[in-house]
């Protein structure tokens, strides 16, 4: 395979794997982030404590995590279809990309807001601020350095996945990697492959941890900024 | 050490009769696994308009539980609040969250945190909006009263730097400018200087006093620092087990016989120098602080007198002085002497006789 014939599909496959990820990271935000503070929000001494909801939700999660993405994947077609009208291409891929990665990112969400000193909390109670004020001048302000890191972990994550997506014919890099590099002996085009995906996530850890070590070192409070991971591998 | 003490700063005035904190019967119980915690057990507190007011206790005692139960952070399990005429408890509503009403009455009740509790992501003028941000004041607004109160704790200048970059004691006059945003009447303290060293302590405490004077603010402090109590106390509670086992004005305290409060707030040593001696504690307030008493005994009943220990402090703004000293004979061959120096005006605590001494404080 000759440099010409390589460089559209690589081109077609980085469009391909930044829509992919670009969108359901968006939702895997936008939905992941409210569930992670409410599994906060509901635990035992949490602001809306209600044990039974924390139990639903934690093990929706749990069980929406341990599923293997290309399991998911089958399992979320009638889904995909009745949401995008179709079960192939790459908007059916963003569909269980997303469902993967709310669950994923909630965790994480998590984690970064129940470090948020219950004495901030507190003071915000103090004032007369109600829950809704507590979350949005407390807890997601505080934990925004965190939350960003655990977004970058969700991408670097989704871009991982993304591979899996070409079963569905998304196309993007690690359809190309596995389609042409692995199947058909295209071992060259492999390694650019596995090459722009290495240089694409550093990119992205390193702009992610560039932005959360910029607002940590704002803010300064306790411990360490996270550390430059550059070469995390997608999981 | 200077016998004659310097014109007495006024020390009440600010303060009314009018209570404008009050809790009765406060009872706070915890629950869990089964257990349960008495924290507090019947509590009644009188806090007068425009007082500085400390509860001190050591940790485990409760105090902390009160303070958070009279803004309702805690829910108590029983018993009232009421703070500025307004029942508290009987806003509360059910379950665990404040309601609208509870949460308006909060926003005029300021709180000063141990651990400050600053928001790191805000700088020091937004933290202090923050407050008026929740009152839903307008962007001008807020900002010029930010910078107002600002410049009333002393830190005009630092505005816009961020938590981190401030000293501890500068972080707590951030944490009082906040909690002075919505104007209250009523300021709590939740142990504001216990991660202080001593000089800054010492400064917070004096704005504290400060505020207190300017702007007839209520404050209502809990410590486990007799210092605490002694440079800024108008009044004061003892709470143990959950308990207030003592309270009321300093000078009411150290006018107390066998106090232990007026004790730990003025500590004197000295033992008897011999089986056959009466050891008598006397305390000087305001007026007769200035009288030659001493001389005046010695000379009247031809009497020894062997002084053990002396001090004279401000305590909560007053001079007192306390003397611990020794007459020979025992208690009986002294009572003359002793009624003597109580004609005077000055209390005596006869080491020894608590329970004579309890009974007369009784009466």
């Amino acid at each position: 395979m000759t440099w010409s014939e390589m460089q559209p599909l690589l081109e077609q496959a980085c469009w391909d794997t930044l829509y992919m990820v670009g969108w359901s990271t968006l939702i895997a935000v936008v939905g992941g982030l409210p569930l992670g503070i409410l599994l906060v929000l509901t635990d035992r001494g949490g602001l809306l404590q209600n044990l039974v909801a924390n139990k639903v939700i934690g093990q929706v999660v749990n069980i929406a995590r341990s599923l293997p993405f290309i399991i998911l994947m089958v399992a979320l077609m009638t889904f995909t279809r009745w949401i995008t009208g179709t079960t192939i291409g790459v908007e059916a891929a963003i569909v269980p990309l997303a469902v993967g990665a709310i669950p994923f990112f909630a965790r994480l969400v998590e984690t970064a807001v129940r470090e948020v000193d219950h004495g901030l909390v507190e003071a915000v109670q103090a004032m007369g601020g109600n829950t809704w004020t507590v979350v949005r001048k407390v807890l997601v302000p505080e934990s925004l350095p965190s939350l960003i890191s655990s977004t970058t972990t969700t991408v670097v994550a989704l871009i991982g996945y993304s591979a899996m997506a070409g079963t569905v014919g998304a196309g993007g890099l690690g359809d190309i990697a596995i389609r042409y590099g692995y199947q058909r002996f295209e071992t060259g085009l492999m390694w650019i492959t596995v090459a722009i995906l290495a240089v694409v996530i550093s990119l992205i850890q390193f702009a992610g941890d560039y932005a959360a070590r910029s607002l940590h070192r704002r803010g300064a409070h306790a411990g360490p900024a996270p550390k430059l991971r550059l070469l995390k591998a997608a999981s | 050490m200077p016998l004659c003490p310097g014109t007495p700063t006024p020390a009440h005035s600010t303060v009314t009769e009018t209570h404008v904190i009050t809790t009765t019967g406060l009872t706070k119980v915890y629950r869990s696994r089964g257990r349960e915690v008495t924290a507090l057990d019947g509590v009644d507190l009188h806090v007068r308009e425009g007082e500085v007011y400390g509860v001190i206790g050591q940790s485990g005692a409760g105090k902390s539980s009160l303070i958070r139960c009279v803004n309702l952070l805690e829910r108590p399990t029983s018993g009232t609040v009421t703070v500025a005429g307004q029942d508290l408890t009987a806003l509360a509503g059910r379950g665990p969250r404040a309601g609208k009403e509870l949460r308006q009455a909060r926003s005029r009740i300021g709180m000063v945190f141990q651990h400050f509790n600053l928001l790191s992501s805000r700088t020091v003028q937004d933290n202090v909006e923050l407050p008026l941000e929740i009152l839903g004041k307008s962007g001008k607004e807020r900002s010029r009263k930010a910078l107002e109160l600002l410049d009333l704790v002393g830190l005009a200048d630092k505005a816009g730097a961020y938590p981190a970059q401030l000293s501890g004691g500068q972080k707590q006059r951030v944490g009082i400018a906040r909690a002075l945003a919505g104007d209250p009447k009523v300021l709590l303290s939740d142990e504001a200087t216990s991660a202080l060293d001593p000089e800054t302590t010492r400064s917070i405490l004096a704005l504290l006093r400060d505020l207190n004077r300017q702007l007839g603010l209520t404050v209502l402090l809990i410590t486990h620092e007799m210092d605490v109590v002694k440079s800024v106390c108008d009044s004061a509670a003892l709470m143990e087990n959950g308990r207030i086992v003592e309270s009321g004005t300093v000078s009411e305290l150290l006018a107390t016989p066998g106090s232990e409060l007026a004790a730990a707030l003025f500590p004197l040593d000295g033992e008897a120098s011999g089986e056959d001696r009466t050891v008598v504690d006397v305390t000087f307030q305001g007026e007769s602080a200035t009288q030659p008493v001493i001389s005046q005994l010695a000379r009247t009943y031809n009497i020894d007198i062997s002084i053990l220990g002396a001090a004279i402090d401000t305590v909560g703004g007053l001079q007192v002085g306390r003397m611990r000293i020794e007459l020979p004979g025992r208690y009986e061959d002294n009572v003359v002497p002793i009624g003597f120096l109580r004609e005077q005006g000055l209390q005596i605590d006869v080491l020894g006789h608590e329970s004579v001494l309890v009974k007369e404080g009784a009466k």
